[in-house]
């Protein structure tokens, strides 16, 4: 077997006392894309940037073809031909196409002579190579998404990279565009290439990738030669590219088996879902939110509808950029609605603004805690009336001793540990301060409550407790609507579970459904 | 009003109270005093640099303490006072108006025709606030409503009125017809006015950020305009008041100026600007906002103030004055970051 392009072994990173990656192995050979797959968090892109020398791994060892690297850098990763292309292009959308490739293929002296011609033709060489219709002299600004991507693309086949990793890089691909990128990834593997492919779709796994490997909660979980179900072989493949094609896939099919699809979920859902979660006592009442067919063309929100009951919680489950967020930013009016109709307790109401939303009795516990659930320079007193001066302070006069006697209750009521309602927000931990969060919209006396990532960073005992919050929220008649990431939560704490998928929501299962039921949905694959 | 301020819902349930929120012993003794010097240790660290200034001159240059120089020095800062409480408010949500001296021109003048064209004083006052308040509202417009940069913004508008002003008056003084000085009050009454109205202001306004709501979203939108819309607040009327109210502040001082002297420069109010934000800045309120206080403000006023005199006092040369009060602001801006550094 010849050495791999690239090969990790037992590699940990963490992050103070959280640990992302426990001991990762991973190769890539030459002439093969390799993909990456698992849900959010399993830690694909803290691998990704351990390869691409953004972070330093705290043990195990990196071989770059067959040389063991230490202290890898991004400009070191650069010069042995890594290169990544990431979700979001990270292109100068001021410069043109040609300075954005000369940028990272010129040698970054700044004191030398331009070569505008050279500089040029050397961008419209490379894009033509990857069959993209740009001009040199184009400003990234005025690009679309996709055409960005194939700059970085070109940039990377400037570079002569060995190793290209793509993370998710048909997220804002058209169909026509993603068979154009798949055949430009061919093309490179055929001309020696390794490819390392993140994506959320399945059926793209299939269609490109040689080999899978699956991350669960930082562990590789297995790595699988893609079986060749979906029909790819009738694409068009130059028959060398096969021949060699196959000679690595017979070198490791005595290691593996093929995997499907159903066995791929598996693999990514893998544990359990914990029993720890506390059962839910409410009945449903009446219907307090009701969504037809709402959507936010600025925000990608497109086509949803859901009812929320009194004492109902709602669980919104789905892959990052599936839309979660958008969806509470809209029922809070942060990014308004413009299409569909919103009602709320059976009267329809539109949702302008955070303020309107507040007013209409709408509570909203945003993802971002410390930058946006909580004003961290303020006191927890201040914090917690924030967003209901009017109903507590009628006079508009801030009686302190009012605002010390409700902070003291929630503090007591949410079991805040806290040296008192004076202590500033910052000096508290991230399960406190995000019972503070809480705190602050039950004082607004809400009929609806959105909580986004509730637990997102919280440790596992303010997790059970927050938990124990919302059920109590709960079973008292509120309507609790909850984006979450932990999927053993959403299933653990939801009455029902809507899954959402490219913005709108696809799948509505009941509380207590299978991890891999959700899971196939997210993926967006045919129950 | 029914005592409405406790939320039914989360009263602890008797149940679960015993088990799963129970009592956690809290630490109150923290905030006794110590809460309140920790927590104003800014406004209490230059206030302790004024007093040791103060005490300094005491026993280096006595004549500082003479009734009728005092007196005059006091008044001389009275407008600046009023100036620095309203740029405070802008700079406490994270902006800043570098327009206020023109302003003040534009205030001053304006003030000074409708006098001598004998208006009476109880006309022209509001006259002057109205003006001043617009040419906010027009800086908090294009601050809150295009959300463009504050720096940018009054710096436009502080070359337009200033060259607007002189191409309409080409330099010319306005001459006040006879009692408008001090009101037609004699001298010492008038500054004694002067004085009050700026303190009254003072306490009516650093009241006004501690105990009402939309002081306290002040500061919300100062440390973080995104969090304060999230929590229901509209962060860009906030911004926009702030500007509102801090041209108003504009018009009242260059009224409290005009009554001062016989004539109005219209080149009045050079510098203005960096004298109100050097008083904030060395009162310990935040350059990035969210935090900081007026009373704070006003010592940092007052220290600056006291440079000048302590310098003529001491018979040092004229030259010092500005280098002096330049090193004052430098050392509140070092003191704050090295802080600023060591709380992360």
């Amino acid at each position: 077997m010849t050495t791999a392009l690239l090969q990790l072994t037992h590699v940990t990173k963490s992050f103070g006392a959280v640990c992302a990656l426990k001991g990762v192995s991973f190769d890539l050979q030459a002439v093969e894309v390799h993909a990456l797959v698992g849900e959010n968090g399993a830690g694909k892109s803290t691998l990704i940037k351990v390869i691409t020398g953004a972070h330093q791994p705290d043990t195990g060892t990196i071989e770059i073809a067959g040389q063991p690297v230490c202290h890898l850098t991004p400009a070191a990763a650069h010069k042995l031909g890594i290169a990544c292309i990431y979700q979001q292009p990270a292109l100068f959308p001021d410069l043109t196409v040609a300075e954005n490739i000369a940028l990272r293929l010129e040698p970054a002296t700044a004191v030398r002579r331009v070569q505008w011609p050279h500089r040029r033709a050397r961008a419209a060489q490379l894009l033509r190579r990857i069959g993209a219709s740009i001009a040199p002299d184009a400003v990234v600004r005025g690009l679309s998404m996709p055409e960005q991507q194939l700059v970085e693309i070109a940039c990377a086949l400037g570079a002569s990279a060995r190793i290209l990793i793509m993370d998710e890089p048909t997220s804002s691909l058209t169909e026509q565009e993603q068979h154009r990128l798949f055949a430009i990834v061919r093309d490179l593997r055929a001309s020696g290439a390794g490819v390392i492919y993140i994506s959320h779709r399945l059926e793209e796994i299939f269609a490109i990738a040689d080999r899978v490997t699956v991350l669960r909660d930082g562990e590789s979980v297995g790595t699988r030669v893609v079986g060749r179900s979906r029909g790819d072989e009738a694409l068009t493949e130059k028959s060398e590219i096969r021949n060699s094609k196959s000679q690595i896939e017979q070198s490791l099919l005595t290691s593996a088996a093929t995997i499907s699809e159903a066995e791929l979920i598996k693999l990514m859902v893998g544990r359990e879902v914990s029993h720890l979660y506390p059962p839910a006592e409410s009945a449903p009442g009446d219907v307090v939110l009701s969504l037809k067919n709402v959507g936010c063309a600025a925000s990608g929100v497109k086509n949803v509808t859901l009812d929320v009951r009194a004492g109902e919680t709602v669980g919104i489950a789905g892959l990052v950029g599936a839309g979660r967020t958008e969806l509470a930013r809209v029922l809070f009016g942060v990014t308004p609605a413009d299409t569909g109709e919103i009602l709320l307790n059976g009267q329809r109401v539109t949702v302008r603004s955070p303020a309107e939303a507040v007013g209409l009795g709408i509570a909203y516990v945003p993802e971002d805690r410390r930058r946006h659930g909580v004003i961290l320079e303020m006191p927890i007193a201040a914090n917690m009336t924030m967003a209901s001066h009017r109903r507590i302070f009628p006079r508009n006069w801030l009686r302190f001793g009012a605002e010390r006697q409700l902070a003291l209750d929630y503090l007591r009521a949410l079991d805040v540990e806290s040296n008192g309602p004076d202590t500033l927000v910052v000096h508290l931990s991230g399960g406190n301060q995000q019972k503070v969060a809480l705190a602050r919209w039950l004082a607004t006396n809400p009929k609806l409550l959105i909580l986004d990532e509730p637990t997102q960073g919280v440790d596992v005992g303010a997790k059970s407790e927050i938990h124990k919050i919302i059920r109590r929220l709960a079973k008292d008649g509120l309507a609790v609507l909850m984006m979450s990431s932990d999927l053993p939560e959403v299933l653990g704490m939801s009455d029902r579970v809507a899954v959402m998928r490219g913005g709108t929501i696809i799948a509505m299962l009941a509380g207590k459904s299978d991890a891999h039921e959700v899971m196939a949905a997210a993926f967006g694959q045919a129950c | 009003m029914p005592k409405e301020t406790r939320n039914p819902k989360l009263e602890p349930q008797p149940d679960a109270a015993a088990s799963d929120f129970g009592v956690r012993p809290s630490f109150g003794f923290r905030n006794s005093t110590f809460g309140f010097f920790h927590r104003h240790s800014r406004e209490l660290s230059v206030a302790a640099a004024l007093g040791l200034l103060l005490l300094f001159l005491a026993v280096a240059a006595p004549a500082f303490y003479q009734p009728q120089p005092l007196l005059s020095l006091l008044t001389r800062e009275a407008p600046a006072l009023v100036v620095a409480c309203g740029m405070a408010l802008v700079i406490i949500g994270r902006q800043i108006d570098i327009s206020v001296g023109s302003q003040f021109a534009a205030c001053s003048v304006c003030a000074g025709l409708l006098t001598a064209m004998n208006w009476p004083l109880a006309l022209v006052l509001p006259a002057s606030v109205a003006l001043g308040a617009s040419m906010g509202a027009l800086n908090g417009a294009l601050v809150a409503g295009l959300r463009l940069p504050s720096i940018v913004v009054t710096l436009a508008t502080m070359v337009a009125w200033r060259e607007g002003l002189r191409w309409l008056r080409q330099g010319q003084f306005v001459n006040l017809p006879d009692g408008v000085q001090w009101f037609g009050l004699s001298q010492t009454t008038g500054q004694q006015t002067l004085i009050i109205v700026a303190l009254v202001l003072l306490v009516l306004m650093a009241v006004a950020m501690q105990h009402i709501a939309a002081g306290r979203f002040v500061y919300a939108v100062g440390s973080d305009a995104e969090a304060a819309r999230l929590a229901g607040i509209r962060p860009q009327r906030v911004t926009f008041s702030t500007f509102v109210l801090l041209g108003a502040f504009v018009g009242l001082a260059a009224m409290m100026n005009v009554v001062q002297s016989p004539q109005v420069d219209p080149n009045s109010g050079a510098g203005l600007e960096l004298k109100a934000i050097a008083a904030v800045v060395v009162g310990g309120v935040a350059i990035s906002g969210g935090r900081g206080s007026l009373w704070g403000t006003c010592v940092g006023l007052l220290l600056l103030a006291c440079v000048n005199p302590a310098l003529t006092h001491l018979h040092v040369e004229a030259y010092w004055e500005k280098a002096m009060q330049g090193s004052v602001i430098l050392l509140a801006v070092v003191a704050d970051g090295l802080r600023t550094r060591k709380e992360r």
